[in-house]
Protein backbone atom coordinates (compact mmCIF):
# COMPACT_ATOMS: atom_id res chain seq x y z
CA UNK A 1 0.00 0.00 0.00
CA UNK A 2 2.58 2.31 0.70
CA UNK A 3 4.86 3.40 -1.97
CA UNK A 4 8.47 3.35 -2.78
CA UNK A 5 8.98 6.87 -2.54
CA UNK A 6 6.98 6.83 0.82
CA UNK A 7 9.14 4.18 2.49
CA UNK A 8 11.93 6.39 1.16
CA UNK A 9 10.81 9.19 2.69
CA UNK A 10 10.38 8.11 5.42
CA UNK A 11 13.39 5.83 5.95
CA UNK A 12 16.04 8.06 4.92
CA UNK A 13 16.28 11.14 7.05
CA UNK A 14 16.28 9.33 10.16
CA UNK A 15 18.58 6.61 8.74
CA UNK A 16 21.29 9.79 7.50
CA UNK A 17 20.62 11.19 11.27
CA UNK A 18 20.82 8.08 12.90
CA UNK A 19 23.83 7.56 11.00
CA UNK A 20 26.14 11.16 11.37
CA UNK A 21 25.73 11.30 15.22
CA UNK A 22 24.80 8.18 16.36
CA UNK A 23 26.94 5.48 14.31
CA UNK A 24 29.53 7.78 13.29
CA UNK A 25 30.09 9.42 17.50
CA UNK A 26 30.06 5.20 18.27
CA UNK A 27 33.04 4.49 15.87
CA UNK A 28 34.68 7.36 16.37
CA UNK A 29 34.69 6.82 20.03
CA UNK A 30 36.56 3.31 18.84
CA UNK A 31 39.11 5.31 16.98
CA UNK A 32 39.88 7.26 19.88
CA UNK A 33 40.88 4.48 21.60
CA UNK A 34 43.48 3.50 19.51
CA UNK A 35 45.32 7.16 19.71
CA UNK A 36 47.86 8.61 21.71
CA UNK A 37 48.83 11.52 23.40
CA UNK A 38 52.34 13.57 22.80
CA UNK A 39 54.36 15.05 25.17
CA UNK A 40 53.22 18.86 24.04
CA UNK A 41 49.42 17.43 25.14
CA UNK A 42 48.32 17.03 21.42
CA UNK A 43 46.31 13.57 20.27
CA UNK A 44 48.73 11.51 17.53
CA UNK A 45 46.61 9.41 15.63
CA UNK A 46 49.09 6.21 15.85
CA UNK A 47 47.66 2.62 15.81
CA UNK A 48 48.31 1.00 18.70
CA UNK A 49 46.52 -1.19 21.64
CA UNK A 50 48.66 0.77 24.41
CA UNK A 51 45.32 2.00 25.79
CA UNK A 52 43.73 -1.16 25.87
CA UNK A 53 46.72 -2.89 27.54
CA UNK A 54 46.82 0.28 30.04
CA UNK A 55 43.68 -0.94 31.35
CA UNK A 56 44.90 -4.34 32.05
CA UNK A 57 47.84 -3.24 33.55
CA UNK A 58 47.23 -0.18 35.86
CA UNK A 59 45.28 -1.38 38.71
CA UNK A 60 43.20 1.86 39.30
CA UNK A 61 41.21 0.93 36.19
CA UNK A 62 40.17 -2.33 36.25
CA UNK A 63 39.33 -1.99 40.72
CA UNK A 64 37.50 0.41 39.62
CA UNK A 65 35.74 -0.65 37.09
CA UNK A 66 34.91 -4.22 39.55
CA UNK A 67 33.84 -1.80 42.45
CA UNK A 68 31.51 0.09 39.62
CA UNK A 69 30.19 -3.66 39.03
CA UNK A 70 29.64 -4.35 42.36
CA UNK A 71 28.07 -0.98 43.16
CA UNK A 72 25.38 -1.77 40.09
CA UNK A 73 25.25 -5.46 41.50
CA UNK A 74 23.81 -4.25 44.80
CA UNK A 75 21.72 -1.46 43.31
CA UNK A 76 19.68 -3.99 41.00
CA UNK A 77 19.63 -6.32 43.92
CA UNK A 78 18.24 -3.96 46.89
CA UNK A 79 15.95 -2.38 43.59
CA UNK A 80 14.39 -5.94 42.57
CA UNK A 81 13.53 -6.64 46.67
CA UNK A 82 11.82 -3.44 46.79
CA UNK A 83 10.51 -3.48 43.23
CA UNK A 84 9.00 -7.06 43.48
CA UNK A 85 6.91 -7.21 45.91
CA UNK A 86 5.28 -3.90 44.88
CA UNK A 87 4.77 -5.04 41.72
CA UNK A 88 3.06 -8.07 42.95
CA UNK A 89 1.04 -6.05 45.97
CA UNK A 90 0.12 -3.60 43.03
CA UNK A 91 -1.05 -6.30 40.56
CA UNK A 92 -2.67 -9.01 43.21
CA UNK A 93 -3.71 -7.22 46.08
CA UNK A 94 -4.25 -2.95 45.52
CA UNK A 95 -7.59 -3.67 43.44
CA UNK A 96 -9.21 -0.25 42.64
CA UNK A 97 -6.20 1.45 44.00
CA UNK A 98 -4.15 -0.09 41.76
CA UNK A 99 -3.75 3.14 39.15
CA UNK A 100 -3.43 5.58 42.03
CA UNK A 101 -0.40 3.68 43.16
CA UNK A 102 1.21 3.03 39.95
CA UNK A 103 1.00 6.46 39.70
CA UNK A 104 2.68 7.01 42.81
CA UNK A 105 5.48 4.89 41.90
CA UNK A 106 6.21 6.98 38.56
CA UNK A 107 5.87 10.36 40.39
CA UNK A 108 9.41 10.44 41.99
CA UNK A 109 10.81 9.61 38.28
CA UNK A 110 9.94 12.98 36.89
CA UNK A 111 11.86 14.76 40.49
CA UNK A 112 14.58 15.51 38.32
CA UNK A 113 17.70 12.78 39.13
CA UNK A 114 20.29 15.60 40.08
CA UNK A 115 17.90 16.65 42.74
CA UNK A 116 17.15 13.56 44.33
CA UNK A 117 20.40 12.83 44.91
CA UNK A 118 21.21 16.32 45.99
CA UNK A 119 18.42 15.31 48.37
CA UNK A 120 19.89 12.04 50.12
CA UNK A 121 22.82 14.65 49.98
CA UNK A 122 20.87 16.60 52.40
CA UNK A 123 19.43 13.61 55.20
CA UNK A 124 22.87 11.86 55.11
CA UNK A 125 25.39 14.48 55.90
CA UNK A 126 27.08 15.13 59.34
CA UNK A 127 25.21 18.39 59.57
CA UNK A 128 22.36 16.40 57.79
CA UNK A 129 18.70 15.59 58.82
CA UNK A 130 19.27 12.60 60.07
CA UNK A 131 22.22 13.14 61.98
CA UNK A 132 20.75 15.74 63.36
CA UNK A 133 17.64 13.86 64.19
CA UNK A 134 18.82 11.09 65.64
CA UNK A 135 21.35 13.44 68.01
CA UNK A 136 17.82 15.20 68.85
CA UNK A 137 16.38 11.76 70.10
CA UNK A 138 19.60 11.48 72.07
CA UNK A 139 20.29 8.27 69.66
CA UNK A 140 23.97 9.05 69.24
CA UNK A 141 26.25 11.81 70.17
CA UNK A 142 28.38 12.11 67.62
CA UNK A 143 27.29 12.40 63.86
CA UNK A 144 27.60 9.00 61.94
CA UNK A 145 30.13 10.13 59.25
CA UNK A 146 29.99 6.92 57.15
CA UNK A 147 26.18 8.14 55.83
CA UNK A 148 27.67 10.12 53.58
CA UNK A 149 31.03 10.19 51.15
CA UNK A 150 30.66 6.33 51.32
CA UNK A 151 29.66 3.68 48.83
CA UNK A 152 26.37 2.84 51.20
CA UNK A 153 25.37 6.79 49.67
CA UNK A 154 26.04 6.03 46.39
CA UNK A 155 23.93 2.49 46.63
CA UNK A 156 21.35 3.94 48.45
CA UNK A 157 20.53 6.62 46.18
CA UNK A 158 21.28 4.97 42.99
CA UNK A 159 18.78 2.23 44.39
CA UNK A 160 16.07 5.08 45.37
CA UNK A 161 16.78 6.18 41.77
CA UNK A 162 16.28 2.97 39.81
CA UNK A 163 13.53 1.15 41.67
CA UNK A 164 11.08 2.48 39.71
CA UNK A 165 12.86 1.15 36.69
CA UNK A 166 13.27 -1.85 38.36
CA UNK A 167 9.45 -2.23 39.31
CA UNK A 168 8.25 -0.94 35.70
CA UNK A 169 8.63 -4.52 33.16
CA UNK A 170 7.82 -6.41 36.37
CA UNK A 171 4.77 -4.70 37.06
CA UNK A 172 3.96 -4.77 33.51
CA UNK A 173 4.69 -8.77 33.27
CA UNK A 174 2.84 -9.64 36.17
CA UNK A 175 -0.26 -8.04 34.65
CA UNK A 176 0.38 -9.59 31.35
CA UNK A 177 -0.29 -12.92 33.41
CA UNK A 178 -3.84 -14.61 32.65
CA UNK A 179 -5.81 -14.54 36.14
CA UNK A 180 -7.79 -17.70 34.88
CA UNK A 181 -3.89 -19.58 35.35
CA UNK A 182 -4.18 -18.07 39.40
CA UNK A 183 -7.80 -19.06 39.99
CA UNK A 184 -6.98 -22.68 38.30
CA UNK A 185 -3.92 -23.11 40.49
CA UNK A 186 -6.25 -22.08 43.90
CA UNK A 187 -8.90 -24.23 42.29
CA UNK A 188 -6.68 -27.70 42.38
CA UNK A 189 -5.33 -27.15 45.91
CA UNK A 190 -2.44 -25.44 45.58
CA UNK A 191 -1.41 -22.95 48.08
CA UNK A 192 -1.33 -19.33 47.49
CA UNK A 193 2.79 -19.96 48.09
CA UNK A 194 2.49 -22.83 45.61
CA UNK A 195 1.22 -20.43 43.01
CA UNK A 196 3.53 -17.96 43.59
CA UNK A 197 6.58 -19.77 42.89
CA UNK A 198 4.96 -22.52 40.29
CA UNK A 199 2.92 -20.31 38.54
CA UNK A 200 3.14 -16.33 38.88
CA UNK A 201 7.17 -16.25 39.44
CA UNK A 202 7.84 -18.48 36.55
CA UNK A 203 5.60 -15.66 34.15
CA UNK A 204 7.03 -12.91 35.60
CA UNK A 205 11.07 -13.32 35.11
CA UNK A 206 11.40 -11.31 31.50
CA UNK A 207 9.47 -8.51 33.35
CA UNK A 208 12.69 -9.30 36.23
CA UNK A 209 15.76 -9.54 33.40
CA UNK A 210 14.49 -6.32 32.14
CA UNK A 211 14.42 -4.44 35.10
CA UNK A 212 17.53 -5.86 36.28
CA UNK A 213 18.85 -4.53 32.95
CA UNK A 214 17.64 -1.54 33.54
CA UNK A 215 18.67 -0.88 37.08
CA UNK A 216 22.70 -2.63 36.38
CA UNK A 217 23.49 -0.77 32.75
CA UNK A 218 22.27 2.82 34.17
CA UNK A 219 24.10 2.66 37.78
CA UNK A 220 26.64 1.22 36.16
CA UNK A 221 27.21 4.44 33.94
CA UNK A 222 26.50 6.66 36.63
CA UNK A 223 29.36 9.34 37.52
CA UNK A 224 26.61 12.02 39.01
CA UNK A 225 25.95 10.09 42.08
CA UNK A 226 29.65 9.50 43.12
CA UNK A 227 30.71 12.59 42.63
CA UNK A 228 27.92 14.10 44.82
CA UNK A 229 27.78 11.33 47.55
CA UNK A 230 30.42 8.66 46.91
CA UNK A 231 33.42 10.64 48.60
CA UNK A 232 37.14 8.91 47.32
CA UNK A 233 36.05 5.51 48.09
CA UNK A 234 33.19 5.58 46.44
CA UNK A 235 34.61 6.57 43.01
CA UNK A 236 33.16 4.61 39.87
CA UNK A 237 34.88 4.06 36.51
CA UNK A 238 32.80 6.77 34.82
CA UNK A 239 34.36 9.13 37.16
CA UNK A 240 37.75 8.43 36.10
CA UNK A 241 36.18 8.77 32.61
CA UNK A 242 35.33 11.96 33.60
CA UNK A 243 38.61 12.86 34.54
CA UNK A 244 40.47 11.82 31.92
CA UNK A 245 38.30 13.73 29.33
CA UNK A 246 38.66 16.96 31.66
CA UNK A 247 41.68 17.25 34.00
CA UNK A 248 43.67 14.48 33.53
CA UNK A 249 43.35 15.21 29.62
CA UNK A 250 44.18 11.96 28.12
CA UNK A 251 41.11 11.01 25.79
CA UNK A 252 42.45 8.49 23.82
CA UNK A 253 42.47 6.27 27.46
CA UNK A 254 39.05 7.63 28.27
CA UNK A 255 37.81 6.53 24.63
CA UNK A 256 39.52 3.25 25.61
CA UNK A 257 37.28 2.85 29.02
CA UNK A 258 34.11 4.29 27.33
CA UNK A 259 34.20 1.63 24.61
CA UNK A 260 34.63 -1.62 26.80
CA UNK A 261 31.70 0.20 28.80
CA UNK A 262 29.85 0.23 25.64
CA UNK A 263 30.38 -3.19 24.47
CA UNK A 264 29.86 -4.53 28.31
CA UNK A 265 26.34 -2.72 27.92
CA UNK A 266 25.44 -4.19 24.81
CA UNK A 267 26.33 -7.30 25.41
CA UNK A 268 24.47 -7.06 28.76
CA UNK A 269 21.50 -6.02 26.31
CA UNK A 270 21.94 -9.23 24.00
CA UNK A 271 22.55 -11.54 26.90
CA UNK A 272 18.96 -10.36 28.79
CA UNK A 273 17.09 -10.06 25.29
CA UNK A 274 18.36 -13.65 25.00
CA UNK A 275 17.43 -14.87 28.28
CA UNK A 276 14.06 -13.17 27.59
CA UNK A 277 12.94 -15.19 24.73
CA UNK A 278 14.36 -18.66 25.71
CA UNK A 279 12.24 -17.73 28.75
CA UNK A 280 8.96 -16.70 26.99
CA UNK A 281 9.33 -19.74 24.24
CA UNK A 282 10.61 -22.76 26.91
CA UNK B 1 -9.67 -27.07 56.38
CA UNK B 2 -7.46 -26.10 53.53
CA UNK B 3 -9.55 -23.07 52.27
CA UNK B 4 -9.16 -22.09 55.73
CA UNK B 5 -5.43 -22.38 56.11
CA UNK B 6 -4.87 -20.70 52.32
CA UNK B 7 -6.82 -17.81 53.38
CA UNK B 8 -5.41 -17.21 56.35
CA UNK B 9 -1.68 -17.08 54.68
CA UNK B 10 -3.34 -15.45 51.95
CA UNK B 11 -4.48 -12.15 54.66
CA UNK B 12 -1.16 -12.36 56.42
CA UNK B 13 1.26 -12.70 53.25
CA UNK B 14 -0.91 -9.20 51.46
CA UNK B 15 -0.22 -7.60 55.20
CA UNK B 16 3.13 -8.08 54.96
CA UNK B 17 2.96 -6.99 51.15
CA UNK B 18 0.90 -3.46 52.48
CA UNK B 19 3.27 -3.32 55.28
CA UNK B 20 6.60 -3.70 52.27
CA UNK B 21 5.05 -1.40 49.79
CA UNK B 22 4.42 1.94 52.38
CA UNK B 23 8.02 1.09 52.99
CA UNK B 24 8.97 1.50 49.73
CA UNK B 25 7.07 4.59 49.04
CA UNK B 26 7.91 6.21 52.31
CA UNK B 27 11.77 5.29 50.68
CA UNK B 28 10.72 6.91 47.17
CA UNK B 29 8.94 9.83 48.74
CA UNK B 30 11.72 10.49 52.14
CA UNK B 31 13.84 12.81 49.92
CA UNK B 32 11.09 14.79 47.70
CA UNK B 33 9.39 15.52 51.34
CA UNK B 34 12.76 16.73 53.17
CA UNK B 35 13.69 18.71 49.90
CA UNK B 36 10.27 20.58 49.74
CA UNK B 37 10.24 21.21 53.51
CA UNK B 38 13.61 22.44 54.21
CA UNK B 39 13.19 24.80 50.77
CA UNK B 40 10.71 26.70 53.71
CA UNK B 41 13.44 26.56 56.51
CA UNK B 42 14.80 29.66 57.54
CA UNK B 43 18.29 27.84 59.11
CA UNK B 44 19.20 26.29 55.79
CA UNK B 45 19.59 22.93 54.68
CA UNK B 46 19.79 20.14 57.34
CA UNK B 47 19.04 20.34 61.01
CA UNK B 48 16.35 18.93 63.19
CA UNK B 49 14.16 20.12 64.40
CA UNK B 50 13.60 22.72 61.50
CA UNK B 51 12.61 26.16 62.60
CA UNK B 52 11.84 29.72 61.12
CA UNK B 53 9.43 28.82 58.41
CA UNK B 54 10.17 31.36 55.46
CA UNK B 55 9.37 32.28 52.14
CA UNK B 56 12.52 33.94 52.01
CA UNK B 57 14.40 31.44 49.97
CA UNK B 58 11.70 31.64 47.37
CA UNK B 59 12.47 35.74 47.53
CA UNK B 60 16.41 34.86 46.71
CA UNK B 61 15.66 32.83 44.56
CA UNK B 62 13.09 35.11 42.30
CA UNK B 63 16.27 37.91 42.32
CA UNK B 64 18.31 35.58 41.46
CA UNK B 65 19.63 36.49 37.53
CA UNK B 66 21.78 33.52 36.49
CA UNK B 67 19.33 30.78 37.73
CA UNK B 68 16.56 32.31 35.41
CA UNK B 69 19.02 32.67 32.51
CA UNK B 70 19.65 28.98 32.76
CA UNK B 71 16.36 28.40 33.03
CA UNK B 72 15.38 30.48 29.49
CA UNK B 73 18.49 28.48 27.96
CA UNK B 74 16.85 24.93 29.18
CA UNK B 75 13.62 26.17 27.74
CA UNK B 76 15.19 26.70 24.58
CA UNK B 77 17.07 23.78 24.16
CA UNK B 78 13.92 21.68 25.46
CA UNK B 79 11.94 23.11 22.86
CA UNK B 80 14.46 22.46 19.99
CA UNK B 81 15.60 19.19 21.27
CA UNK B 82 11.47 18.58 21.12
CA UNK B 83 11.52 19.31 17.52
CA UNK B 84 14.29 17.43 16.44
CA UNK B 85 12.92 14.40 17.70
CA UNK B 86 9.85 15.03 16.57
CA UNK B 87 10.94 15.06 13.07
CA UNK B 88 12.87 12.41 13.07
CA UNK B 89 11.06 10.02 15.65
CA UNK B 90 7.97 10.16 13.51
CA UNK B 91 9.21 9.19 10.42
CA UNK B 92 11.72 6.80 12.03
CA UNK B 93 8.21 5.02 13.87
CA UNK B 94 6.60 4.61 10.37
CA UNK B 95 9.78 3.56 8.78
CA UNK B 96 10.09 0.82 11.29
CA UNK B 97 6.24 -0.23 10.77
CA UNK B 98 6.15 0.34 6.87
CA UNK B 99 9.47 -0.35 5.09
CA UNK B 100 12.07 -2.81 4.95
CA UNK B 101 15.49 -1.88 3.58
CA UNK B 102 18.71 -3.30 4.26
CA UNK B 103 19.93 -2.86 8.16
CA UNK B 104 16.82 -2.60 9.83
CA UNK B 105 17.89 -4.17 12.69
CA UNK B 106 20.87 -2.33 12.76
CA UNK B 107 18.86 0.86 12.52
CA UNK B 108 16.55 0.03 15.13
CA UNK B 109 19.28 -0.94 17.72
CA UNK B 110 20.91 2.26 17.18
CA UNK B 111 18.01 4.56 17.27
CA UNK B 112 16.97 2.55 20.86
CA UNK B 113 20.09 2.36 22.29
CA UNK B 114 20.33 6.17 23.86
CA UNK B 115 17.05 4.84 25.99
CA UNK B 116 18.91 2.78 27.70
CA UNK B 117 22.43 3.55 27.14
CA UNK B 118 24.09 5.63 30.15
CA UNK B 119 24.54 9.39 28.98
CA UNK B 120 28.30 9.29 29.28
CA UNK B 121 28.87 7.40 26.46
CA UNK B 122 26.08 9.03 24.17
CA UNK B 123 27.82 12.17 25.64
CA UNK B 124 31.36 11.08 24.96
CA UNK B 125 31.21 9.93 21.51
CA UNK B 126 29.08 13.42 20.85
CA UNK B 127 32.12 15.53 22.04
CA UNK B 128 34.30 13.75 20.08
CA UNK B 129 32.09 14.05 17.21
CA UNK B 130 32.01 17.60 17.27
CA UNK B 131 35.83 17.79 18.50
CA UNK B 132 36.91 16.64 15.39
CA UNK B 133 34.63 18.52 13.02
CA UNK B 134 35.55 21.83 14.82
CA UNK B 135 32.22 22.34 16.36
CA UNK B 136 32.59 25.02 19.11
CA UNK B 137 30.53 23.96 22.36
CA UNK B 138 27.24 25.67 23.05
CA UNK B 139 23.79 25.10 23.65
CA UNK B 140 23.53 24.36 19.52
CA UNK B 141 25.57 21.36 20.51
CA UNK B 142 23.73 20.27 23.81
CA UNK B 143 19.95 20.51 21.32
CA UNK B 144 21.91 18.14 19.07
CA UNK B 145 22.75 15.88 21.54
CA UNK B 146 19.15 15.56 23.18
CA UNK B 147 17.34 15.72 20.17
CA UNK B 148 19.39 12.28 19.18
CA UNK B 149 19.32 10.75 22.37
CA UNK B 150 15.25 11.66 22.48
CA UNK B 151 14.26 10.47 18.88
CA UNK B 152 14.03 7.19 20.85
CA UNK B 153 11.65 8.43 22.98
CA UNK B 154 9.53 9.30 20.28
CA UNK B 155 10.16 6.69 18.47
CA UNK B 156 9.11 4.13 20.82
CA UNK B 157 5.85 6.09 21.52
CA UNK B 158 4.58 6.59 17.88
CA UNK B 159 5.88 3.48 17.22
CA UNK B 160 3.15 1.84 19.98
CA UNK B 161 0.94 3.72 19.02
CA UNK B 162 1.23 3.05 14.99
CA UNK B 163 0.47 -0.52 16.06
CA UNK B 164 -2.94 -0.20 17.61
CA UNK B 165 -3.58 1.98 14.39
CA UNK B 166 -5.85 1.27 11.52
CA UNK B 167 -4.46 1.46 8.19
CA UNK B 168 -8.07 1.31 6.29
CA UNK B 169 -8.47 4.85 6.58
CA UNK B 170 -5.13 5.69 4.93
CA UNK B 171 -5.61 3.36 2.24
CA UNK B 172 -9.11 5.20 1.57
CA UNK B 173 -7.44 8.14 1.63
CA UNK B 174 -5.02 6.88 -0.59
CA UNK B 175 -8.17 5.73 -3.11
CA UNK B 176 -9.68 8.75 -2.91
CA UNK B 177 -6.60 10.63 -4.76
CA UNK B 178 -5.08 12.03 -1.52
CA UNK B 179 -1.35 12.24 -2.28
CA UNK B 180 1.17 10.84 0.74
CA UNK B 181 1.87 14.20 1.96
CA UNK B 182 -1.75 15.11 2.48
CA UNK B 183 -2.93 11.53 3.41
CA UNK B 184 0.75 11.63 6.15
CA UNK B 185 -1.00 15.45 7.82
CA UNK B 186 -4.77 14.81 7.13
CA UNK B 187 -4.92 11.19 8.18
CA UNK B 188 -1.90 9.86 10.22
CA UNK B 189 -0.75 12.35 12.11
CA UNK B 190 -4.08 13.39 13.29
CA UNK B 191 -4.61 9.75 14.46
CA UNK B 192 -1.71 9.41 16.21
CA UNK B 193 -2.12 13.08 17.95
CA UNK B 194 -1.99 11.43 21.47
CA UNK B 195 1.21 9.29 20.88
CA UNK B 196 2.88 12.36 19.41
CA UNK B 197 1.60 15.02 22.48
CA UNK B 198 2.55 12.08 24.64
CA UNK B 199 5.85 11.79 23.42
CA UNK B 200 6.03 15.98 23.24
CA UNK B 201 5.59 16.45 26.67
CA UNK B 202 8.15 13.38 27.93
CA UNK B 203 10.80 14.87 26.05
CA UNK B 204 10.71 18.35 27.03
CA UNK B 205 10.53 17.03 30.47
CA UNK B 206 13.23 14.69 30.19
CA UNK B 207 15.32 17.41 28.64
CA UNK B 208 14.49 20.35 31.21
CA UNK B 209 15.80 17.04 33.64
CA UNK B 210 18.89 16.17 31.35
CA UNK B 211 22.22 16.27 32.69
CA UNK B 212 24.67 13.60 32.13
CA UNK B 213 25.04 14.20 27.86
CA UNK B 214 24.57 18.16 28.96
CA UNK B 215 27.46 17.66 30.94
CA UNK B 216 29.87 16.89 28.14
CA UNK B 217 28.46 19.53 25.38
CA UNK B 218 28.44 22.32 27.61
CA UNK B 219 29.77 25.76 26.31
CA UNK B 220 29.64 29.35 27.63
CA UNK B 221 26.15 28.92 28.68
CA UNK B 222 24.41 26.79 31.19
CA UNK B 223 21.45 24.67 31.48
CA UNK B 224 19.20 24.62 34.60
CA UNK B 225 20.28 21.58 35.75
CA UNK B 226 24.23 22.34 35.37
CA UNK B 227 23.52 25.65 36.75
CA UNK B 228 22.26 23.41 40.00
CA UNK B 229 24.96 21.87 39.68
CA UNK B 230 27.77 24.13 39.88
CA UNK B 231 25.89 25.68 42.51
CA UNK B 232 25.68 21.96 45.03
CA UNK B 233 29.83 21.68 44.01
CA UNK B 234 30.37 25.12 45.62
CA UNK B 235 27.92 24.25 48.77
CA UNK B 236 24.51 23.28 49.92
CA UNK B 237 21.73 26.30 49.71
CA UNK B 238 18.11 25.80 50.43
CA UNK B 239 17.63 28.27 47.21
CA UNK B 240 18.56 24.95 45.02
CA UNK B 241 15.36 23.00 47.50
CA UNK B 242 13.38 26.32 46.62
CA UNK B 243 13.95 25.91 42.51
CA UNK B 244 13.41 22.20 42.79
CA UNK B 245 10.23 22.39 44.47
CA UNK B 246 9.04 24.84 41.61
CA UNK B 247 10.03 22.28 39.03
CA UNK B 248 8.23 19.69 40.72
CA UNK B 249 5.23 21.29 41.07
CA UNK B 250 5.53 22.14 37.36
CA UNK B 251 6.37 18.37 36.48
CA UNK B 252 3.25 17.37 38.49
CA UNK B 253 1.26 19.67 36.93
CA UNK B 254 2.29 18.26 33.62
CA UNK B 255 2.23 14.58 34.33
CA UNK B 256 -1.75 15.10 35.48
CA UNK B 257 -2.00 16.86 32.01
CA UNK B 258 -0.74 14.24 30.64
CA UNK B 259 -2.60 11.53 32.15
CA UNK B 260 -6.23 13.66 32.02
CA UNK B 261 -5.34 13.56 28.11
CA UNK B 262 -4.31 9.88 27.88
CA UNK B 263 -7.33 8.99 30.44
CA UNK B 264 -9.44 11.12 28.00
CA UNK B 265 -8.16 9.52 24.44
CA UNK B 266 -7.91 5.46 25.28
CA UNK B 267 -9.42 4.66 28.85
CA UNK B 268 -6.94 3.36 31.27
CA UNK B 269 -3.63 3.70 30.13
CA UNK B 270 -0.43 4.68 31.93
CA UNK B 271 2.51 7.32 31.30
CA UNK B 272 5.37 5.49 30.07
CA UNK B 273 4.12 2.47 29.72
CA UNK B 274 4.97 2.60 25.97
CA UNK B 275 8.62 2.94 26.38
CA UNK B 276 8.64 0.23 28.77
CA UNK B 277 6.74 -2.32 26.60
CA UNK B 278 9.12 -1.23 23.58
CA UNK B 279 12.01 -1.54 25.51
CA UNK B 280 11.18 -4.86 26.69
CA UNK B 281 10.30 -6.00 23.08
CA UNK B 282 12.56 -4.40 20.74
CA UNK B 283 15.64 -2.57 22.46
CA UNK B 284 17.20 -5.39 24.57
Amino acid sequence: MFSRAYKTAVTLPPLMWVTVFLLTPYALMFCYSFWSVSAAQTIVHSRSLDNYLQLLRVEVYWQTLLRSMWIAARVTIFSLLLGYPLAYFLSFYAGKKKDLLYQLVIIPLWVSYLVRAYAWKTILGSDGVLNTLLQYAHLTKHPLEFLLYSPFAVVLTLTHIYTPFAFLPIYAALEHIPRNLVEASHDLGATPAQTFWKVIFPLSIPGVVAGATFAFVLSLGDFLAPLLLGGPSGIMISNIVVSLFGAAYNWPLGAAISFCMLLLVVSLLVLSERLEKKWIFS
Amino acid sequence: MDLLVSHTKLVLGSRWLVFHAAAVFAFLYLPIVVLIFYSFNGEGVGGFPPHHLTLDWYRTLFADGPIWDSVLNSLQVAVAAMAISLALGVPAALALERARFPGKALFRRLVLLPLILPGIITGLSLLMLFNVMGTKLSLMTIILGHGTALISVATTEVFAGLQKLDRAQEEASLDLGANYWQTFWRITVPNLKLPIIGAALLIFTLSMDEIAVSFFLIGRDNTLPLEIWGRLRRGITPEINAVSTIIFVFSLVTIVFWYRLRVRGEGRSVAGSEIVATVEGNAL
